[in-house]
């Protein structure tokens, strides 16, 4: 007779790839752990996590694994016949059919760099994953856009969500703060475009977050940090810029 | 392919500032430690910013080439590890990394800082030959001077071990220090557009325009220079490039003592 399961762990708990979460066929293996034998192990480093009796695991570290339905930003690899190769930040490739791409008609043969060219940023969504890990993105939504100039980060996937916030509110409080248009990417890419103060202050916020992930009253820390920094510098930026190229700076050198 | 980036900094540029909010001139803030190495008779690591190179010196006793047979020599080999960069592979070293070896061996050899003469022991029979090792532990820009300035604070840390009737022993180092005339430092100056900037990060060296590399010494004598990049110089970019780099020169100059 098979003995009533034992679970090793408690809810929260940090847990290393290879520990023995749980023993017994009672409980099941859920994402980030794999049953051996009668052994459920953690695959990764995490938080486990008890949900009935399955046994999870919210990743700590590790790179990003592409998700159906998650948003992310991609760069453009290669131009095909038929669509796009796309850099997804991840192990994997995805690949962009010129019929998710685009609602307009594309005549046959046309230059499909014309759409998105090599190098190209863009926002996508995952429609589907197959089990050998092919990925398949859309344009198709609200959002989904190639990204036009501002510059990129990369942060820690498993931060995202906490980037992001509740409802997009912690995201939402930095663009505010900083007047700069921001796009997170599930995959840990994160677009940023604005004034060259913003976006210093932006990155110096996102960078806060995700050290201090892990912290409660994250979103009143940051709000301070970004009403301490910013001093009501960032205002009306667009204007500062193309007024300054009348003043030539000679002291640039 | 970097068209957005490229056109970003340089928007950024327009109001004079970079990337990461640096000035122009602006080096990120650097770290040199000496002696971290300990079965290297000479070691130093370099961290600029995110940037990190260690530097390890072991001496040698071997024949002189036949060519000098009173004088002992330096060799530079860099490895650029895998670790450091995504782009950095494994295997022969590849067109980078024997152009940072190439380009800290010439801003060590033609400075003639190293008297080669005084490192000989037997004429036509043996020399000391050092052989300097560069290790990429991250790459976040600017490899090229860490690299430089990591070999020369090794070759001031550096220390001979014992010889003695033609046996050397590693174990055991000696007092006796390398005889550095002068401290060679390298800068790198960056074209982008038509601005001139130093220590670029990851994203400034993938739209650099030109670059050119230039050694010299305390009185502002250059050893050596290298050019690289796919746009030309003009004669008045390459003077105001070798003024922001001897100035550069004297502050990491400073940081070696």
């Amino acid at each position: 007779m098979i003995s009533m399961g034992k679970i090793n762990v408690k809810d929260k708990d940090i847990v290393v790839p290879g520990e023995t979460l749980a023993v017994g066929m009672d409980n099941f293996p859920g994402q980030g752990t794999y049953r051996e034998g009668e052994n459920i192990v953690a695959s990764r480093l995490g938080l486990a996590q008890l949900d009935g009796r399955t046994i999870k695991l919210i990743p700590l570290s590790g790179r990003y694994i592409p998700k159906k339905f998650d948003t992310i930003i991609c760069k453009v690899t290669d131009v095909t016949v038929n669509g796009w190769r796309l850099d997804t930040n991840s192990p994997y490739q995805a690949m962009l059919s010129m019929k998710e791409a685009t609602s307009q008609f594309i005549e046959r043969g046309a230059d499909l760099t014309q759409f998105y060219d090599i190098g190209d940023y863009i926002v996508g969504k995952i429609v589907n994953v197959t089990s050998q890990k092919l990925v398949d993105i859309s344009m198709k939504g609200p959002g989904l856009r190639r990204l036009k100039g501002g510059r990129m980060i990369e942060v820690a996937s498993n931060k995202v969500p906490r980037i992001i916030g509740k409802q997009g509110s912690m995201v939402s409080m930095i663009k505010d703060a900083t007047g700069c248009n921001i796009s997170v990417g599930q995959n840990g890419l994160v677009w940023i475009d604005g004034s060259p103060e913003g976006e210093l202050l932006a990155i110096m916020a996102i960078r806060k977050i995700e050290e201090e992930s892990h912290l409660s009253g994250l979103t009143d820390k940051i709000k301070e940090f970004l009403e301490k920094n910013n001093k009501g510098r960032i205002t009306n930026w667009r204007e500062k810029i193309e007024g300054k190229k009348d003043t030539t700076d000679d002291n640039n050198q | 392919m970097y068209k957005e980036l490229r056109n970003h900094i340089i928007k950024l540029f327009g109001s004079d500032t970079r990337l990461d909010g640096r000035k122009f001139t602006d080096f990120r803030p650097i770290k040199l430690e000496t002696g971290v190495a300990s079965s290297a008779e000479g070691s130093a690591r370099v961290n600029i910013g995110k940037t990190d190179v260690i530097v390890g010196i072991k001496t040698e006793v071997m024949e002189p080439f036949p060519d000098t047979p009173d004088e002992g020599g330096i060799m530079v080999g860099a490895e650029l590890l895998p670790l450091s960069n995504p782009d950095f592979e494994l295997g022969p070293p590849g067109i980078e990394a024997i152009e940072i070896a190439r380009v800290v061996d010439r801003g060590i050899r033609e400075s003639k800082a190293i008297n080669f003469k005084k490192l000989c022991i037997k004429e036509n029979e043996k020399v000391w030959m050092l052989v300097i090792d560069i290790c990429t532990i991250n790459d976040s820009g600017n490899l090229l001077d860490a690299s430089a300035l990591a070999a020369v604070a090794a070759l001031k840390d550096m220390r001979f071990p014992k010889y003695e009737n033609e046996k050397l022993d590693y174990k055991e180092k000696t007092d006796k220090k390398l005889d550095l005339k002068d401290l060679p430092i390298t800068v790198t100056v960056i074209k982008i557009g038509d601005k001139l900037i130093v220590d670029p990060d990851l994203d400034e060296e993938k739209v650099i325009d030109a670059r050119l590399t230039v050694a010299s010494l305390s009185d502002g004598t250059l050893c050596a220079l290298q050019k690289g990049g796919d746009y030309p110089l003009t004669a008045e970019d390459i003077d105001k490039m070798v003024h922001i780099a001897l100035g550069k020169a004297k502050e990491l100059r400073r940081l070696i003592r």
